[in-house]
């Protein structure tokens, strides 16, 4: 009886130590699937490879285009890698995004798309992901990021930045996009497209307590200050001065539907929401001279 | 212990262990109806199917939500129906050892038979019936008897005020144990059950039937966790009935903790050290009519316990867990006498040398995720006897070791269902459970395609 079970053990052991080799073999070639790894990738690439295709492959593709197995079925699109174009940024329209920028939309995840938070993976797992995710697009071999913008100290909110910033939201035409109350429903909402020529649809920020790029008053300005490329949402960083832009934070904060300071002064003030018909609201005093000066500039043309 | 009562307190463990072996579910939880939903591989969440990750542990814990504002029911595409199924089809050889057989000259004799067979028949359901609430159904079919049985039911309410840390589940579903059984990743009959969570001592008549932590159990947990799943806290309030509905024992509940804290290592991966515990009551006898039991009038509650540390290690693609679990039984629990001398019916005496057992168990489970389509484990079991139930019976009476050896092959890896070629062997052997007191041995060999759409 001990012979016979020897004689299991050992036949068992011997198969089983075969097939895992014969799978291993197919495992790393194109018969899984997966692709012969490229030559020339560094040892974090090549980490950050299998991260890719364990985590991300399914939506951004293989080939990073943002054309994986589910993107027929995503709405908003992946985003696709070969480009480099980067929503959420901290550098100016246009430029590549700092490392920390795309390490920070990895943690947080993009609200309302499919993007979920990868703050379970541990860091160095999110700055493999990120070497590959480089390896994409020969952008990150020929340009350099951008430099950040600089985000001034936070003013006091008072009454007057928000009768200012509501003042800029109609200058600016926000409204024509978010609409009047900041549902998302102005009249060009409608006819939106990205970069890609994809219907794109305009923040509501009556549904939401976050934003794609972060939920903090700091997100909010730098949001309209680098713009989101790719996307029909301008950067204003040349229309906008640093304290307009505050006023403009401050004023989009009484939409949201949270109870914040802004919106406790917005009713104490009687704030209503702005007559697109009319002509804008003469800004607080303190405000008069940079919105002169914004009168001489037009609109910024939404980007596609 | 005389010859007659080790023969008994061995035939009772073996038809204990058999019926185990043959009508546990090897059913577990791998729910292609996530990935599907989300458009995400099962690689996202799984290690490999059905062991979580740590994504998908946290996706878990927020209650089978991504938190990403798509959650909710109304984001889903109306056809999609959020039911999957799972079954294996597979061929096993089984090996008895030193089984009592009649017409043995010896008495004894090693009982071997294979051939195709099926696990049974997982349907699983869950998802967000709106957003922080959502539910899991598993019906599970019983091959054999055509049977089905609810794996799992539960509602769950998460992020209750906004905070992690408020999540409550309701309903029939597995304590938050630290190596899943209802994942496991091994499924013969001799490895598809952790002896951590089934394991009595010989005799013990507080089964696997009245008392395990391999079952899914019936009330209310209330858990959370940290931003990053780092830190974790289960503690569950349970009706004493190990998951069988209709409260077929007594009136009394039990009680489940589970605190763990997991910690990065640069280079290494998350590492994590846990505690857990589980105390309750059982009845002792039940009221009668006509000298039948009457359900739920079991009286005379006497406690059992069982309570372990673990450490999980993870060392890149290589990550080991462990486990050492303490466990005991009251006194009339174990030798199936009633704590109170009014019962009717049953024993009130304790057999001489009676005692409450207790014993310890070592569960050591390593993996090598040679990458999301290859998964190898091993592990091994001991479970040392430190108080027999009855003071008469060896020392090492029922010692328990068992070794298991496996791997996964995923073919392909996408969102929309998964497959694995699944080969494994186990062994197990009991100290002096033959009828002869000689060591008994089963053994499992396994393979088939491990399938869920």
């Amino acid at each position: 009886m001990q012979t016979s079970h020897r004689t299991i053990f050992l036949s068992t052991i011997l198969a089983m130590f075969l097939a895992p080799g014969v799978a291993a073999a197919q495992n790393s070639g194109v018969a899984s699937g997966y692709p012969v790894p490229k030559d020339d990738l560094t040892p974090q690439q090549r980490t950050g490879e299998g991260l890719y295709k364990r985590y991300c492959i399914g939506c951004h593709g293989l080939k990073g285009d943002g054309n994986g197995e589910n993107a027929p079925y995503i709405d908003p699109k992946p985003r696709d890698f070969t480009l480099a174009q980067f929503k959420c940024r901290s550098t100016p329209t246009g430029t590549l995004p700092l490392d920390s920028d795309i390490i920070s939309s990895m943690e947080r995840g993009l609200r309302g798309s499919n993007m979920p938070s990868w703050l379970p993976l541990s860091g160095d797992n999110r700055q493999d992901l990120l070497a590959y995710i480089k390896t994409f697009s020969p952008r990150w071999k020929t340009e350099k990021p951008g430099t950040p913008i600089a985000i001034p100290p936070e003013p006091e909110v008072t009454a007057d930045h928000l009768r200012a910033g509501q003042a800029l939201f109609q200058k600016l035409e926000c409204w024509k996009c978010h609409g009047v109350e900041g549902r998302g429903d102005g009249p060009s909402a409608a006819t939106l497209t990205d970069s890609k020529d994809r219907p794109i649809v305009p923040y509501d920020f009556t549904e939401g307590h976050k934003f794609k790029c972060g939920k903090t008053d700091q997100d909010l300005y730098r949001i309209f200050m680098t713009g989101l490329d790719g996307t029909p949402m301008p950067s204003f960083a040349d229309n906008v001065k640093p304290d307009e832009a505050w006023d403009l934070v401050f004023y989009l904060r009484t939409l949201q539907p949270m109870h914040t300071k802004e919106k406790a002064i917005a009713k104490q003030i009687g704030l209503k929401p702005i007559n697109p018909e009319a002509a804008p609201a003469a800004a607080p005093q303190q405000q008069q001279q940079p919105e002169q000066q914004q009168q001489q500039q037009p609109p910024p043309q939404h980007t596609r | 212990m005389t010859s007659p009562q080790r023969s008994l307190a061995g035939g009772l463990l073996l038809t204990s262990i058999l019926l185990l072996l043959f009508f546990t579910p090897t059913d577990s939880f791998a729910i292609p109806v996530f990935a599907r939903k989300y458009g995400l591989p099962c690689s996202a969440c799984h290690e490999a199917w059905p062991k979580l990750n740590s994504f998908g542990q946290k996706f878990k814990d927020e209650g089978y939500q991504l938190r990403n504002e798509k959650d909710a029911p109304i984001w889903l595409r109306p056809e999609f129906w959020p039911v999957a199924m799972r079954i294996t089809p597979h061929w096993h050889f089984e090996s008895a050892g030193r089984t009592a057989v009649d017409s043995a000259p010896s008495g004894e004799q090693t009982i071997n038979t294979s051939g195709f067979d099926l696990t049974g028949i997982d349907i699983l359901t869950g998802g967000t019936l709106a957003n922080n609430i959502s539910f899991l159904l598993v019906p599970s079919i019983d091959v054999g008897s055509g049977t089905v049985g609810f794996e799992s039911a539960n509602v769950r309410l998460d992020n209750l005020w906004g905070s992690p840390w408020l999540n409550f589940k309701f309903g029939k579903f597995e304590q938050d144990v630290p190596l899943s059984e209802k994942r496991m990743m091994t499924l013969s009959n001799v490895g598809g059950a952790y002896q951590l969570y089934h394991f009595v001592p010989p005799g013990d008549a507080n089964t696997d039937e009245f008392a395990s932590l391999g079952e899914n159990q019936l009330g209310i947990e209330l858990m959370g966790h940290s931003e990053d799943d780092h830190t974790r806290f289960a503690v569950s309030l349970l009706s004493s009935t190990n998951g069988t509905p209709g409260l077929p024992f007594g009136r009394s509940y039990d009680g489940y903790l589970h605190l763990s804290q997991g910690f990065l290592v640069p280079h290494l991966g998350l590492q994590r050290v846990g505690v857990y515990g589980w105390a309750g009551l059982r009845p002792t006898f039940f009221l009668t009519t006509d000298g039948v039991p009457i359900p739920g009038a079991g009286r005379g509650n006497r406690s059992f316990y069982r309570a372990g540390v673990y450490g999980s290690v993870y060392i890149g693609k290589f990550d080991v867990t462990g486990v050492y679990q303490r466990a005991g039984d009251n006194v009339f629990l174990a030798n199936a006498t009633s704590a109170s001398p009014s019962a009717i019916n049953q024993p009130t005496v304790l057999p001489v040398g009676a005692q409450g057992p207790q014993w310890n168990t070592g569960t050591i489970e390593a993996h090598y995720t040679y990458s999301p389509q290859l998964f190898i484990i091993g592990r091994y079991e001991l479970v040392r006897i430190s108080r027999q139930v009855l003071a008469s019976n060896p020392s090492d009476f029922g010692n328990v070791d068992v070794f298991t050896i496996g791997y996964r092959y995923y073919p392909f890896m996408h969102s929309r269902d998964g497959l694995a070629w699944h080969q494994e062997f186990a062994t197990e052997n009991f100290k002096g459970l033959a009828s002869s007191g000689r060591d008994q041995r089963f053994s499992s060999y396994f393979m088939g395609f491990d399938f869920a759409f």
